[in-house]
């Protein structure tokens, strides 16, 4: 593609990190910030190859991190193991860690952004697929497996085949009540669990710009449940004040500099995307997951579906399973299924925006008694704001456990799970089967809805509460 | 990763839609350090029912896993790939692949063939009404065959793609080859963007 030709943000952000270009092979990436936890970084297999740019890999522990009380040992022998792992290579090969206990850990998709450390035009890759979360600030961001890690970690450089591109524009007024998490299900719900292969997403129209990037990092971080390479915001002035100041930002002189810089990233107009998908925000509602893939999504007004209704015949299949496992039934309205636990947390919504919106709603009222309410911020800075702010407090008065920061029940690998058969309405970003324990059931929320439910005990939005 | 021109053998039809990796091998299953025996944790959530297709003995020695679109979404865990090879699948089949799990696949040497959806779905009804059926997934022609059934379908893979694959090349080797030019681009990168320091014990 020549440069004289109208681009979009993440062909020119793409363009501006090709190493080498041949014929019939992927092009070399350069890698900008390369972030690794401990389940993807367990045991460094270069074959005797050292890290490339120890200064350009930033280290956390947050997926195995148990979130009660820091000051005991882990008690999971394997998880511990895994952690020690981390560390002894974080030591060898002189890489950044913020470990378990340290005041800038947190979940890596958390911690990036809040450290200024995730800026424009990047390219951003971690062992983990919601590192698309990143793009909210017009970095190209995207999960790798075992294998690239090593590569990146190796040579700071990975072989990609070029994406292609889709706009996804969200134009008009977001109604009261729906949030960037709405807006993504909904998303979601419409171009399906594949819509996105192979696809970096640009998210466009005045519903995106109106989000804050709390909701801009909700958005991009669910691309990949839409199968998308990645997604991305063009940066704007909500980005640039959101980063100025920040521990990792650009200052002063730099700062003008990479200002003018970032400018010029956004889409040109014109610029051509292989595909487009429109929404009217004003006709979006609270959406709920009711099924086993985060497409199986319905308005909270709305009913558990019918399997026959389903076109498809893989999707008509894959919806009655997923009625099986979830134990619903076709026609049941959505606010009539009860819930046992709530979960608040997780790269998509564990940031103070989101810590606040769900402690305004819990505000003076109680969990529902045989409820089970947790909050577990993303980042131990997340959780000292919302203790300065007084959120911990109303979480608990209402009746929530108030955790350290970390993964948790997102995808219950340390030792905050589901028990087979038990519904959660959880914050987070996969209602997998099993995803949150065995046997567990999730239906996918917002903070808002996630609250407003444990309050109720049932699915509820905030404006229905006594 | 060893050489691989073609896997010729059985198949296990696996006929569901967004198989994602949390089922391909559940999350207690990432916290191991080591990259073997993943195996056992293949699809351990649907195994425990008796009738599951891959606890048939008909389907014992499968060395091509079928499935229906979407197969290996969700998350980036190379475990899924570790898993599916350590049980002895060399190939697998669908109409559509998650990107991430995809790529995994052809770093270690799995062979994700995406053929098209018809042709996907002959393939899925022939291995189930005959689980004897040779199949065969040519990578060097770039070709699905289950001749028995009459079925020949083409799935793309990109040059430098079916050479490593052919050859068995480690990309990281390969990558290697060009550090002039990342050492050129390297010196061409803005001042001002991030980076970190490490004093020895932990973070700056």
């Amino acid at each position: 593609m020549g440069t004289n030709e109208a681009m979009t943000l993440s062909e020119k952000v793409w363009e501006r990190h090709v190493v080498r270009r041949a014929q019939g092979e992927p092009d070399l990436i350069f890698i900008d910030l390369h972030l690794v936890h401990e389940v993807t970084f367990d045991g460094l297999r270069l074959s005797g190859r050292s890290v490339r740019h120890p200064e350009l890999t930033l280290a956390t522990m947050d997926h195995n991190v148990p979130t009660t009380d820091l000051s005991q040992p882990v008690a999971d022998p394997v998880s511990r193991r895994q952690m020690d792992a981390l560390e002894a290579n974080c030591l060898q090969f002189g890489i950044a860690l913020y470990p378990m206990g340290h005041r800038n850990q947190g979940i890596v998709h958390v911690i990036g952004p809040q450290l200024g450390l995730t800026q424009p035009g990047m390219t951003i890759v971690c062992g983990d697929s919601h590192t698309s979360t990143h793009g909210a600030f017009g970095a190209l961001a995207f999960g790798i497996g075992t294998s690239e890690v090593e590569h990146v970690l190796a040579t700071q450089a990975l072989p990609q085949s070029h994406p292609g591109t889709m706009a996804v524009t969200v134009d008009g007024q977001l109604p009261a009540g729906v949030t960037a998490k709405d807006v993504i299900l909904a998303i979601i719900g419409t171009i399906g669990t594949g819509g996105g292969i192979g696809s970096v997403i640009e998210y466009r129209g005045s519903a995106i710009r109106s989000l804050s990037m709390e909701g801009r990092m909700t958005v991009c971080n669910m691309s990949i449940e839409a199968g998308a390479r990645a997604g991305l915001v063009a940066p704007d002035d909500t980005t640039f004040s959101f980063l100025e100041g920040r521990p990792h930002a650009p200052k002063a002189k730099a700062w003008e500099r990479a200002l003018d810089d970032w400018r010029s990233l956004p889409s040109d107009p014109g610029a051509a995307f292989d595909k487009e998908v429109v929404l009217d925000a004003a006709r979006l509602r609270p959406h709920v997951s009711w099924g086993t893939n985060p497409s199986q999504v319905v308005a909270i007004d709305g009913e558990v579906p019918d399997p026959e209704q389903f076109l498809d015949p893989s999707q008509r299949d894959a919806a009655r399973r997923a009625l099986s496992y979830m134990g619903l039934h076709a026609g049941t309205p959505i606010r009539d299924i009860t819930v046992d636990t709530v979960f608040i947390g997780s790269c998509t919504n564990s940031r103070l925006e989101d810590l606040r919106a769900a402690a305004a709603v819990i505000q003076g009222r109680r969990v529902r008694p045989g409820v089970r309410a947790m909050v577990v911020p993303g980042s131990m800075e997340v959780k000292a704001q919302a203790e300065h702010e007084g959120l911990d407090r109303a979480f608990t008065g209402a009746g929530f456990e108030w955790r350290e920061a970390g993964c948790s029940m997102c995808l219950a690998m340390n030792p905050d799970k589901l028990s087979p058969g038990e519904r959660c309405a959880s914050t987070s970003n996969r209602n997998f089967e099993g995803r949150q324990g065995p046997g567990g059931r999730t239906h996918l929320v917002s903070p808002a809805v996630a609250a407003a439910t444990a309050v109720a005990g049932r699915f509820a939005t905030p404006q229905e509460l006594d | 990763m060893d050489p691989i021109l073609r896997v010729t053998g059985t198949a296990l039809p696996l006929d569901r839609s967004d198989v994602d990796t949390d089922q391909i091998i559940p999350a207690e299953w990432l916290k191991q350090v080591e990259r073997s025996g993943f195996g056992r944790g293949l699809f351990s959530a649907w195994r425990a029912d008796p009738d599951f297709v891959l606890n048939r003995p008909e389907h014992a020695q499968a060395t091509i896993l079928v499935a229906g679109p979407n197969f290996g979404t969700g998350s980036s865990r190379e475990h899924a790939v570790w898993a599916l090879m350590d049980h002895g699948f060399r190939a697998v089949v669908s109409p559509r692949f998650g990107d991430i799990f995809r790529n995994n696949c052809t770093k270690v040497g799995l062979v994700p063939a995406q053929v098209e959806a018809g042709e996907g779905a002959a393939l899925l009804a022939a291995v189930q009404s005959d689980p004897a059926l040779e199949v065969t997934v040519d990578v060097d022609r770039r070709v699905v065959l289950a001749p028995g059934a009459g079925i020949e379908a083409p799935f793309p893979l990109d040059d430098f793609t079916r050479w490593r694959l052919l050859e068995g090349l480690d990309d990281i080797g390969l990558t290697l080859r060009h550090l002039d030019a990342i050492a050129a681009y390297e010196s061409g990168r803005p001042a001002w963007m991030p980076a970190l320091s490490a004093p020895a014990g932990g973070a700056g």
